[in-house]
């Protein structure tokens, strides 16, 4: 049947699947299909960089352009991944170096990239357009001035929330003056000043540009003249946003926003004072995404920014906003689908200062029907408030909820959010990612193996009592693809009754639960697809350790690739020789 | 869960059944009386009630929730050891408590001689789960808004702020009358807040600390009791709060940080120094006389409640 149709018109077909998982599906239906899948397969997206090889992906896709990789475990964004643990991007890029001269783009997550990466990418691609490095470290500036000097068609480069050694801004000098395309620059994880002058000359030049975000250093009299050279501006991240009031800064601003007919997104404010803000109003009724949360404002001047933009869909606040805010947010803006509130002082014992509750969310939970992504950092929460939640807000996608205070009960009832966290599983039928906080006994995840049948992604911290917790979850919930935990007290039975599962998902993280170093190793024999990595940072060697052993921190995940080469002294394999594991 | 439909198949199969206590109780929980049993039934299909090769025990579970009667609970309800009550919802009981002025968090004032905030360090690592760069956002930053302290606010802001009348505290001017501060017991976790201005004496403060800990202090008397559940269980009245000759102790601390005994002060200079409020155990408390001339630190600050 296949070859009824000639290959290019199979191509063309395919072309229009544009998830991972339909092509997936495509290639296994026969040789063929698998044959025209692979040589048309232009994205690849390797969610674990150490799940599969550089040379085996570019065996089976050996036309790919664009490129996404992520490397460490999503917990290493709050420091609980040593330095060191790997998540190197350099034998990828060697390897595509030679094996992909037409490679596009590069996204990569959590990793490694040094500066040598970065002169192999700007060497070795000759149509290279987009670099995105998200949660990555390892570079320099240095590393920065080599893709600006050399990637003459670079549209994109975004840094977001890298770690960059930055040894000084110009690196930004390095775009020639010949050098036009830029579509997307975001700088703003950089410290430094880059040369103004350069980033003027570089905003006049390129037409295209549609997005921007500066870094802090950029101070607020700068921004009208670069807003006046790229009027077609869609998003923008402003510096610091602080000064003395002066009149003509102010309408030299607000005139320059003004013109800015096509923006829809802002972000940055650092340390903004509520004098300037009024500049940008002009925009806000176009506004669809506002990114809050690096600025001290307040309220009132916070709430009523926010409540000038009625067709805002993504909203990212520090709980300056407070419940009063929430309220104007869930009567102004209708359309809002995620919402992100973080901490302002996370670590202040004293938090009388902040009034921000359960009452926001639920809140904006009732007034804003599009919502499907909630990201809340609160100190108090009742089963009452996260059931009106769930019930307001069946079309819940995204939940994660961080009670400040570990194990906190319900604060009017003392009971734990069993019942709370049960509603959101059972009312929000379509949650593919959840993070639990507070109180919890094993029932929550009794709740969430029974109903939360599309999660793909749950967090757990301090919660559960007994092995029955991580077993209800890994036996029940049947898309989830990654698990982290800590500080719970699972152990070695969950864990193996259910070895099978932990082939089926991404990942498993488990930090200062209860699981023994022999467990570790049986598992690990039972099931030789699964690398089973145990972090032991105390310093005795790791092999002697008896089998019952608790381990500090348990990573494992399914690979085909192997036990990994490049793990650190603290990192032991479980796949390794060792006398014990024979026979 | 699904354990129930377990027939041998090709795939390790676990089946739940009551078992017998011992052979391992999971997850440190002691003192139960009946355990779920695991088999994990070898991949054949033949005789489960062969020895497996691994049989597990879990803890049980209590009385199903009455929100969601849904779940099969094949065993008699016992009560758990971590929560007070059962899983009821409808069942609030003493449980509920509210402060006197029927809202257990509001809005306030910082007292007007706060000065540097103090943080405590993070007692745990990577908790809050939050970015690097997010976590000193308030603390790096010109945080003129949060506390009117000359030396965090640009002077220029400052005036600016006097200019147009912006209150540099978070609260609006509705709330100006009240003063609330926290207010912690020992053995209880939850903290409370007074509004120490619907007070005018010693006294008032005195019951009402009472009022708001006698239930939460039953409670929690009742949840570390193992397991009795007593619907009960005696509110005993907290008194003695201001002499030290009962159980429990009131202290204060001030914007220093320093803690003294409540009482020494004349009423309305003690709501203008005091930040918070804690009631420990007499037992704890160095002792001291109330009658002192200076300021003394009795405790180190950050006990942990």
């Amino acid at each position: 049947m296949a070859y009824s149709f000639p290959e290019e018109v199979l191509e063309h077909v395919f072309s229009f699947l544009h998830s991972d998982r339909d092509r997936n599906a495509v290639s296994l239906v026969c040789k063929s299909w698998y044959e025209i899948d692979r040589w048309s397969r232009r994205r690849v997206f390797i969610g674990n960089c150490y799940a599969i090889s550089p040379r085996a992906v570019i065996r089976r896709f050996p036309e790919v352009r664009s490129i996404k990789i992520k490397g460490k475990p999503h917990f290493a964004d709050f420091n609980l991944v040593p330095d060191g643990w790997g998540g190197y991007v350099f034998p990828w890029i060697t390897a595509m170096a030679s094996s992909y001269p037409w490679l596009e783009e590069i996204h990569l997550k959590r990793m490694v990239v040094t500066n040598a990466c970065l002169e192999l990418i700007a060497k070795s691609f000759k149509n290279f357009r987009v670099l995105v490095l998200s949660t990555c470290e390892g570079f320099s500036t240095d590393g920065l001035a080599s893709i600006a000097a050399n990637c003459r068609n670079l549209r994109e480069l975004d840094l977001r929330d890298s770690e960059v050694d930055d040894l000084s801004g110009h690196w930004l000098s390095h775009f020639p003056d010949s050098y036009t395309s830029l579509v997307s620059l975001n700088i703003s994880c950089l410290g430094s000043e880059v040369s103004f002058s350069a980033l003027e000359r570089l905003v006049s030049r390129c037409p295209n540009l549609r997005s921007l975000s500066l870094n802090r250093a950029v101070p607020i009299d700068r921004i009208a003249c670069l807003l006046r050279q790229a009027p077609q501006l869609v998003e923008l991240g402003t510096g610091a946003y602080n000064a003395e009031l002066r009149p003509d800064v102010f309408s030299s601003l607000s005139g320059a926003f003004s013109c800015l007919k096509e923006l829809r997104s802002l972000s940055g404010f650092w340390d903004a004072v509520p004098a300037y803000i009024p500049a940008v109003y002009s925009v806000c009724s176009g506004i669809t995404s506002l990114n809050l949360s690096y600025t001290t404002m307040q309220n009132p001047d916070l709430t009523k920014l926010v409540s000038q933009c009625p067709n805002l869909q993504q909203l990212w606040v520090l709980d300056y906003i407070e419940d009063c805010g929430l309220e104007a947010v869930a009567a102004s803006c209708k359309d809002l689908r995620e919402l992100r509130v973080f901490p302002s002082d996370p670590y202040e014992e004293d938090e009388f200062d902040i009034a921000l509750t359960e009452r926001g969310l639920v809140s904006v939970s009732e007034g804003c029907t599009n919502l499907q992504s909630v990201l809340y950092f609160c100190r108090q929460m009742s089963n009452a408030a996260l059931i009106s939640i769930a019930q307001n807000r069946p079309n819940l996608t995204r939940f994660r909820l961080c009670i400040i205070e570990p194990r906190s009960p319900d604060y009017l009832t003392l009971q734990p959010l069993d019942a709370g966290f049960g509603a959101i599983v059972e009312h929000c039928k379509g949650l593919r990612r959840l993070s639990l906080s507070g109180l919890l006994t094993d029932r929550v995840f009794e709740y969430i193996g029974t109903h939360a049948k599309k999660l793909e992604m749950l967090s757990v911290a301090f919660a559960g009592e007994s092995d029955l917790g991580l077993h209800l979850v890994l036996s029940g919930c049947e898309s989830l693809r990654k698990l982290e935990i800590r500080d719970c007290p699972f152990g070695d039975k969950a864990l193996l009754a259910n070895a099978e599962k932990l082939e089926t998902m991404r990942s498993l993280w488990m930090s200062s639960c209860s699981v023994s170093f022999g467990a570790c190793k049986l598992l690990c024999r039972r099931m030789p697809r699964l690398n089973v990595e145990v972090i032991d940072e105390t310093s005795e060697v790791a092999e002697s350790r008896p089998e019952s052993f608790t381990v500090q921190k348990l990573y494992i995940y399914r690979s085909v690739a192997g036990p990994r080469l490049d793990m650190p002294d603290y990192v032991l394999s479980m796949g390794e020789e060792s006398p014990d594991l024979i026979g | 869960m699904e354990g129930d439909s377990g027939d041998g198949e090709a795939c390790p199969q676990l089946e739940l059944r009551l078992g017998p206590p011992g052979g391992g109780g999971g997850g440190g929980v002691g003192g139960r009386e009946d355990l779920w049993a695991l088999k994990n039934a070898a991949c054949s299909s033949k005789n489960r009630h062969d020895n497996p090769p691994l049989v597990l025990s879990f803890g049980y579970f209590p009385t199903p929730n009455q929100y969601s009667p849904g779940y099969p609970s094949t065993i008699s309800p016992s009560q758990h050891q971590r929560v007070p009550n059962s899983f009821k919802e409808s069942q609030r009981s003493e449980m509920q408590l509210t402060d006197p002025k029927g809202e257990t968090f509001s809005e306030t004032t910082a007292p007007p001689t706060s000065s540097q905030k103090r943080t405590a360090p993070a007692p745990v690592v990577g908790w809050p789960p939050i970015r690097s760069f997010r976590k000193n956002i308030s603390n790096t930053s010109t945080n003129q808004a949060k506390q009117p302290h000359p030396h965090t606010a640009l002077e220029s802001q400052n005036k600016r702020n006097l200019e147009n009348e912006k209150p540099l505290t978070v609260k609006s001017s509705a709330k100006e009358k009240s003063l609330f501060v926290k207010i912690n017991m020992d053995g209880v976790p939850i903290g409370r807040k007074v509004d120490l201005r619907t007070f005018d004496s010693y006294e008032k403060l005195s019951s009402a600390v009472d009022q708001l800990f006698r239930g939460l202090l039953a409670a929690q008397k009742d949840s570390s009791a193992g397991g009795i559940q007593s619907k009960e269980v005696e509110e005993k009245p907290i008194t003695g709060l201001l002499d030290g000759r009962e159980e429990y102790t009131l202290v204060y601390e001030d914007y220093e940080g320093d803690r003294m005994l409540v009482g020494d002060l004349p009423w309305q200079m003690f709501i203008s120094t005091v930040k918070r409020l804690r009631v420990l155990k007499s037992s704890e408390v160095s002792d001291l006389t109330s009658k002192l001339p200076y300021k003394t630190v009795l405790i180190p600050c950050k006990t942990i409640l």
